[in-house]
């Protein structure tokens, strides 16, 4: 059953529908199959792109559609809904032009934005390190000043679109002032000198494609150091804000799928002479569900409105990124409960769902991290 | 190149269509409504070909209030203008009395070089509305087409291929002509968000029966030639014919296929 969303403009309303239109012609008959064949959704992608759905929360001048993260968030959802891998990909894809469009100079969102919100390019954001996940500031990818710019040279991990990027958000080390000695490099996919590890063996997420990201000597131009030097950490930490809230979206819509699933099951199949649904323990469980994904999305929601009126968002993030990851996980494996032996086969996609939301728990932050944040916050009063 | 493309309001053929119990007339009010999905063939074609060259894609409805969405769907995929024609006394029309009202709004639209229609809608699917538009309006009607090129600009010819069973035929028409086309000449796009907010700037404009000269008593459920006189939903499904194997199964699934001219 789709969910009930009240938007706040008549266009926000079209956008919907028109997400939906193209989640069920285009991405629901394909995702199995891309799903059990590991394939990258290269068309689903441009799809998407095509129809302006790659750049909502941006500004109009540079190829963006100016929608608020209300509006934005909710379309990850509903893409998430249909296909998690993609709707993780929209949601990363978004982030790597955030520190351009927040911290760009207006001549490098010039130069850089038309091309990153064109809805035919797609980013990565290199952040993380093999030794360097929760802890950002012990990272060691390093850029040395040239004649012409930069030079960067180290490894980063667990970068989604890596080898299929079309330019790389990437963070690195500019002096050795821990924290402060970090900066934000936008890298071209074809730069010399990258590289990329085999995409690793994951649970789940199989259409988003993951692999470490190796920069020997990789020459970037010094128009597109974004932000101060040495503002890279503060750079990362604002983009995972909003990151956050994308992570959250698509964990909501991920539940919504599996309570779905698990509520249309619970209404065909019978047993003991009536359908198992008017059975009390599993009807609870399905009420239950319901007030998960219902209160997830109220939370990421919540986050989103404080940012459109460009107040704190942090905490109330963090809190959006835990509810709703830990709720997709809670739904998702009791989704499997209701579909019984079925739903542990891959005739069903709830398994897959299962899969796939444990790692919602994981990146953009692990919940421990987020725990961290929403702490400090209460502490610092 | 002035195209006009006929569109229908129809309900979702993925929700519990029915039917309203007063009138036996299709309920268009319970049940979520859409741009028939055979209709936007139709607007793709038009789009097609004023972006080939130049013109301007004219859309027209009749269909009631909430039909405005067709309109709006096919301005959001890039078509110039709307119109709607909305009256009351239209409920119930059948293909008659519809191609008669929409033969009426193309007229009163003028100058117009080609009209372009789906192959049917996809509630009543009569597919007898394109011909006989086209004969109220006097002009040549190719239909089913699955390929359309039209050459020339106004004043040319649209030449069309229509595939059947045993045969491809390809016609032409001198222009002005009314074209229907299948759901394989083309991929109808979807609209863009800028598509969306474009769509809010474009004009369009609400007819009534008086704007065309039309009589209400020429409409209607009352003129329909046919009235659905009852209806019950379709029954379920019944258990399908185990054949058990005493060593004749292979002769009695023949018999089977045979008896429903399966083989």
């Amino acid at each position: 059953m789709p969910a009930t969303r009240l938007m706040p403009t008549d266009e926000a309303t079209d956008l919907i529908e028109l997400t939906r239109e193209i989640c069920r012609k285009d991405l629901a008959p394909k995702v199995d199959e891309a799903e059990r064949a590991r394939t990258f959704p290269e068309q689903a992608f441009r799809t998407l792109g095509r129809a302006g759905l790659l750049s909502l929360p941006y500004p109009e001048e540079f190829g963006g559609a100016d929608q608020p993260y209300e509006v934005y968030l909710q379309v990850v959802e509903e893409i998430a809904s249909v296909w998690m891998s993609v709707a993780v990909g929209v949601s990363v894809h978004s982030l790597t032009a955030y520190p351009v469009a927040t911290f760009g100079t207006k001549e490098q969102q010039e130069a850089l934005l038309p091309d990153m919100l064109s809805g035919e390019q797609l980013g990565a954001y290199c952040l993380s390190e093999p030794l360097a996940g929760s802890d950002i500031a012990s990272m060691t990818t390093r850029a040395t000043r040239t004649d012409a710019g930069w030079s960067l040279k180290g490894t980063k991990a667990w970068i989604s679109h890596a080898g299929h990027a079309d330019y790389y958000t990437t963070f690195a080390r500019t002096s050795d002032d821990g924290g402060r000695g970090l900066s934000t490099f936008i890298v071209p996919g074809d730069a010399p000198g990258l590289t990329f590890a085999e995409p690793e063996k994951k649970m789940g997420l199989h259409c988003d494609p993951v692999s470490q990201v190796m920069f020997d000597a990789v020459p970037v131009d010094g128009a597109r150091l974004i932000g101060r030097e040495g503002d890279g950490m503060k750079l990362a930490l604002s983009a995972l804000d909003a990151g956050r809230l994308g992570i959250a979206a698509a964990a909501t819509g991920l539940a919504q799928a599996a309570l779905d699933a698990a509520a249309d099951y619970a209404n065909e199949r019978q047993q003991f002479g009536r359908r198992i649904g008017d059975f009390q323990g599993l009807a609870f469980l399905l009420a239950d569900m319901e007030a998960a994904v219902t209160s997830a999305r109220a939370t990421y929601l919540h986050a989103a409105r404080l940012k459109d009126a460009g107040r704190g968002f942090s905490k109330e993030a963090a809190v959006a990124k835990l509810v709703a990851t830990d709720a997709a996980m809670k739904v998702t494996t009791d989704a499997v409960q209701v579909l019984g032996g079925a739903g542990y086969t891959e005739d069903f996609p709830l398994e897959r769902y299962m899969r796939e939301a444990k790692v919602t728990q994981i990146f953009e932050g692990t919940n421990q991290i987020q725990r961290l944040v929403i702490s400090r916050h209460l502490l610092a009063r | 190149m002035n195209i006009v493309v006929c569109v229908k309001y129809v309900p979702d053929a993925q929700a519990e269509r029915t039917f309203n119990a007063s009138d036996n007339t299709t309920d268009r009010e319970n049940v979520d409504g859409l741009l028939s999905e055979l209709d936007e063939y139709a607007v793709e074609e038009a789009l097609k070909i004023v972006e080939a060259g130049e013109g301007e894609v004219t859309v027209l409805t009749v269909g009631p209030d909430q039909a405005a969405d067709a309109i709006k769907k096919a301005l959001q995929m890039g078509a110039d203008k709307g119109v709607h024609v909305n009256d009351a006394a239209i409920h119930g029309s059948d293909a008659v009395a519809t191609s008669l009202v929409l033969a009426e709004a193309i007229k009163k639209l003028g100058d117009v070089d080609l009209v372009i229609t789906g192959m049917a809608s996809t509630d009543g699917t009569m597919g007898v509305v394109p011909t006989m538009l086209a004969e109220r309006l006097g002009l040549p009607a190719v239909t089913f087409a699955s390929e359309l090129t039209v050459d020339g600009g106004a004043g040319g010819t649209a030449t069309i291929r229509r595939d059947g069973d045993a045969s491809t035929q390809t016609i032409t028409a001198t222009l002005p002509a009314l074209v229907s086309v299948t759901d394989q000449i083309n991929e109808p796009r979807y609209p863009s968000f800028k598509g969306i907010m474009a769509a809010k700037k474009k004009p369009v404009e609400t007819w009534a029966l008086s704007d065309l000269g039309v009589d209400a008593s020429q409409v209607g459920l009352d003129a329909a030639w046919t009235k659905v006189s009852s209806f019950d939903a379709r029954p379920p499904r019944t258990q399908g014919e185990i054949v058990n194997d005493e060593g004749d199964g292979g002769s009695k699934l023949a018999a089977f296929l045979s008896e429903r001219k399966f083989v």
